[in-house]
């Protein structure tokens, strides 16, 4: 079977007055459609991964990678028309705070209904219908209500939800999501943890799950990957987490308070 | 040492504190644990002397509060707040930081005093002519932790003060914190959403939701889970990571 998404000595630097800043230094991974954690401290290149993956770096950013391959699609040959076209549409990405990644000013129906006409041609009725559909899917209860909102009336539990919303409008396969629940509170933080394991359960779609919390991953994705100072110190089933062996590994499990 | 009868607060129209009662003995800690909006913080901030217009009683080592309270009333009580890189004036240095409070309180022989916070929350004296952004986040919240303390205050606040640090960052301060309040004998409230966080410092906590305590128990009984509210037990079950069982059901 072919991997979803290949990733082979994956550097990335920063260009700054004071010289380069390596961010990455050399990664290699593979996924299929599965939940793959990305679990690491700040500055580690976990975040940097995610964006690279879909160029969403700043122009100061320097991305070299043997390979980094999507769906057989190799994405550093992908011109910038087609990689707009896969943002959004084949691949997805939350972001940790609603807040700033909705539109404000725009109703959350609005925002649904563009992603549908951009991505799937649909007209304005078929995209309502659609935009209706997903936030059902994301169990929202009142998608009516939801729809003619605007982000701000909404709680962040509810803001992810409509994120997630969006990202799922076009059916993408593969979802890379930063840091989606460390906003929101914890109870509603396992809510919106349960319908992003449901659609990847139910649509075969890949997560990236991009998070500092250990615990959390380890309880919720299927495999792991351990990052420290832009390399990836360890790789491991989510569940044999504890039994890790590196170093820095136990050191961060250490770090954890426990009740 | 803290006694807080029938707090209440309101901002606006709307009701944040629907009355809170509590009390932390001397050298105790009591832990408040909640989501955003419970009034957590507002508690704090109402024992810190932050908020103008609150109703209830409330009375600090056997003296009660009222809504003017003399300086010297203030120097028993310090806090720490949540964001090391907002709390600390960008462009005084951490030396600058340290001496305005003393200077506020008159008391005498600031060098030492300064001296000795840092060298408490185990910052070296290198550190004493630096600015807040050549520290890291975790030097910022020692600086913080070292303001507060460089007043020799009773009682110590702290409204989230690891949450926005690394783990192994937030580990190392909360070591530090629990290392000062035994060597002090500190009466400690510390607010936080992290139940694993509060059991580390407290011995008491109280779960509040929408402005009032739904349950006060002690960390033992929290760790053997003999909890009765049913928000205390999700919260109890959220801490102990994702569930898919748990969490389809609340769906």
């Amino acid at each position: 079977m072919n991997p979803l998404l290949e990733v082979e000595d994956l550097h990335i630097g920063f260009r700054t007055d004071r010289g380069v800043i390596e961010a990455v230094r050399g990664i290699s991974f593979a996924m299929g459609r599965e939940k793959l954690g990305i679990v690491g401290e700040s500055g580690s290149g976990k975040s940097v991964t995610g964006r690279a993956i879909l160029r969403l770096l700043p122009e100061n950013a320097a991305v070299v990678a043997r390979r980094l391959v999507f769906d057989g699609l190799d994405l550093q040959k992908v011109g910038a028309r087609e990689m707009r076209a896969i943002r959004g549409g084949r691949i997805g990405m939350v972001l940790q705070d609603p807040k700033f990644s909705l539109n404000p000013v725009m109703r959350v129906g609005g925002q649904i209904e563009e992603a549908a006409r951009i991505h799937l041609g649909l007209s304005r009725k078929a995209a309502r219908q659609r935009g209706l559909e997903m936030l059902e899917a994301v169990r929202i209860r009142d998608p009516e209500r939801v729809f003619a909102a605007y982000p701000h009336e909404l709680s962040g539990g509810m803001g992810q939800r409509v994120m997630i919303a969006i990202m799922l409008v076009a059916g993408p396969d593969l979802l890379i999501a930063d840091e989606p629940t460390s906003a929101l509170d914890v109870t509603v933080q396992m809510q919106v943890l349960a319908i992003m394991d449901e659609l990847v359960t139910k649509r075969g779609m890949g997560l990236v799950f991009i998070s500092h919390d250990l615990p959390l991953v380890a309880s919720f994705c299927d495999r792991v990957l351990v990052m420290y100072r832009g390399e990836i110190v360890e790789t491991c089933r989510a569940d044999m987490l504890d039994k890790a062996t590196h170093p820095y590994t136990k050191r961060l499990l250490e770090a954890v308070p426990v009740l | 040492m803290i006694e807080a009868e029938d707090l209440t607060v309101s901002f606006g129209r709307v009701a944040a504190l629907r009355g809170v009662s509590f009390h932390v003995e001397r050298g105790g800690s009591f832990g408040l644990v909640g989501e955003s909006g419970s009034g957590k913080t507002t508690v704090l901030r109402v024992v810190a002397g932050l908020i103008p217009d609150w109703g209830g009683r409330l009375s600090l080592a056997g003296e009660t509060v009222l809504a003017r309270s003399p300086r010297r009333f203030h120097r028993r009580l310090q806090m720490v707040f949540q964001d090391p890189y907002g709390s600390l004036h960008p462009r005084h240095t951490v030396d600058r930081i340290l001496a305005e409070p003393l200077a506020i309180h008159r008391l005498p022989d600031p060098e030492r005093r300064i001296a000795r916070a840092l060298d408490d929350v185990g910052l070296g004296p290198a550190f004493r002519f630096r600015y807040p952004h050549q520290l890291s986040g975790g030097q910022r919240q020692r600086v913080a932790i070292a303001r507060a303390l460089v007043l020799e205050p009773e009682i110590l606040l702290l409204d989230e003060p690891t949450s926005a640090l690394d783990v192994s960052v937030q580990a190392e301060i909360l070591k530090l914190l629990v290392r000062l309040k035994v060597e002090r004998g500190l009466t400690t409230v510390l607010v936080s959403h992290n139940l694993a966080v509060v059991a580390m410092l407290c011995d008491r906590i109280a779960v509040m939701r929408e402005g009032v305590v739904v349950e006060e128990t002690s960390v033992s009984a929290l760790r053997e889970e003999r909890v009765s509210h049913p928000y205390t037990r999700q919260l109890l079950a959220a801490s102990r990571g994702y569930d898919p069982a748990l969490a389809r059901r609340d769906l």
